[in-house]
């Protein structure tokens, strides 16, 4: 029989067909990307061991009512000015130049009525039970936020980078440069403003 | 003259989609590598609260907890109220324990030990939902959390 040359296979439809695939992968593709507050909780303590006395003035105390209100030191308060204020809190370095306490970096009002140093600044943060998720949230983002500030401007003074930053390519993996020599200064800031944020059990009812 | 006019006259030329597929293709193969299935079947809603002081969590060493308010279709027989759901079921605050060891038990073993609670929670939950899977997280040890938030100033909501 004579060599029949084979019938060209049409290409049209492929793109139909790319698209139908398309289409579908485009439906079902979620770019996941998840963000959040990285946060430690404090392990059981089963010890009777008393915990150590704060003072007074160096609690910074945010009570967070069912209705969603802020009331911080006794006085009610805005959401807006809660950064402000935490970051005026903790940086007071109220103790005298004389005391062991003292604070040489610290850029506050020195008030002798606010905290006596970043490291013995207590942040204490209390919730209703029906407090909602999303204002428990955009309270510890602001709290965040004060410690983020202050530790910042502290590596700015000291090595001439932001802590985030530096934080934030460290975990990335795309930090350029003495890695090892960077995570001790990350210890170094977070020395000087150690995060303490207590959470209080809520109230019931 | 007449040979300039004619020239003229000629139409367009019709725009050649010969390599429309090659087009197509090419995103096709884009979304087909950035695809990732979704392993788990929400069945609660979830509305996350936006924050802007974030960090980026580590996929391989993460479980998650979903919990908020039943979804549509899962309201009539789960009711209202907010719930807990880890990996495809809705879970009772005293089982944490069990389903997050079942979770953890997924992952890399040189990574188990740095495990990170990663909580999704509608922003419509209460807090003490929260509170409660926090207090159970102290008892198993599992200290580690992350909040998963959207990105955005939470002052604005």
């Amino acid at each position: 029989m004579a060599r029949r040359s084979a019938p060209e296979v049409n290409a049209g439809s492929m793109a139909d067909i790319a698209f139908l695939l398309l289409i579908f992968f485009l439906v079902t593709t979620t770019l996941e990307k998840d963000n959040g507050i990285a946060r430690q909780l404090p392990p059981i303590d089963k010890s009777e061991i008393e915990p150590p006395k704060i003072k007074e003035k160096n609690l910074f105390i945010v009570l967070v009512n069912k209705n969603d209100q802020l009331l911080v030191n006794d006085s009610p308060m805005e959401l807006e000015e809660l950064r402000e204020n935490a970051i005026d809190f903790l940086d007071n370095g109220g103790a005298l130049s004389s005391s062991p306490e003292y604070c040489d970096y610290c850029k506050g009002n020195r008030s002798i009525t606010s905290s006596d140093n970043p490291t013995k600044a207590v942040i204490s943060v209390q919730n209703d039970r029906l407090t909602s998720y999303k204002m428990y949230i955009s309270v510890q983002n602001e709290l965040v936020a004060a410690y983020n500030f202050l530790r910042n401007r502290e590596s700015q003074r000291l090595y001439g980078w932001d802590f985030t930053d530096v934080k934030k390519e460290i975990d990335a993996g795309t930090y350029l440069g003495n890695q090892s020599d960077a995570q001790d200064k990350l210890k170094e800031i977070q020395r000087l403003f150690p995060l303490k944020l207590s959470e209080a059990q809520p109230k019931k009812n | 003259m007449s040979k300039f006019t004619k020239k003229k006259s000629n139409e367009l030329p019709p725009v050649s989609t010969a390599s429309l597929p090659d087009i197509v293709f090419m995103l096709l193969f884009f979304f087909m590598v950035v695809t990732v299935m979704r392993d788990t079947e929400l069945k609660v809603e979830q509305n996350l609260p936006k924050a802007n002081q974030i960090e980026k969590l580590k996929k391989d060493r993460s479980v998650f907890i979903f919990a908020g308010k039943p979804s549509m279709q899962y309201k009539k027989n789960f009711g209202d109220e907010g719930r807990i759901q880890i990996g495809d079921k809705f879970t009772d605050v005293s089982n944490i324990g069990l389903a997050l060891t079942e979770a953890r038990g997924k992952l890399n073993p040189e990574l188990q030990s740095k495990v990170v609670v990663a909580l999704k929670v509608d922003d419509d939950t209460n807090t003490g939902l929260v509170t409660d899977i926090k207090e159970k997280l102290r008892e198993l040890n599992m200290v580690k959390i992350i909040y998963i938030t959207t990105s955005g100033d939470p002052l604005e909501q």
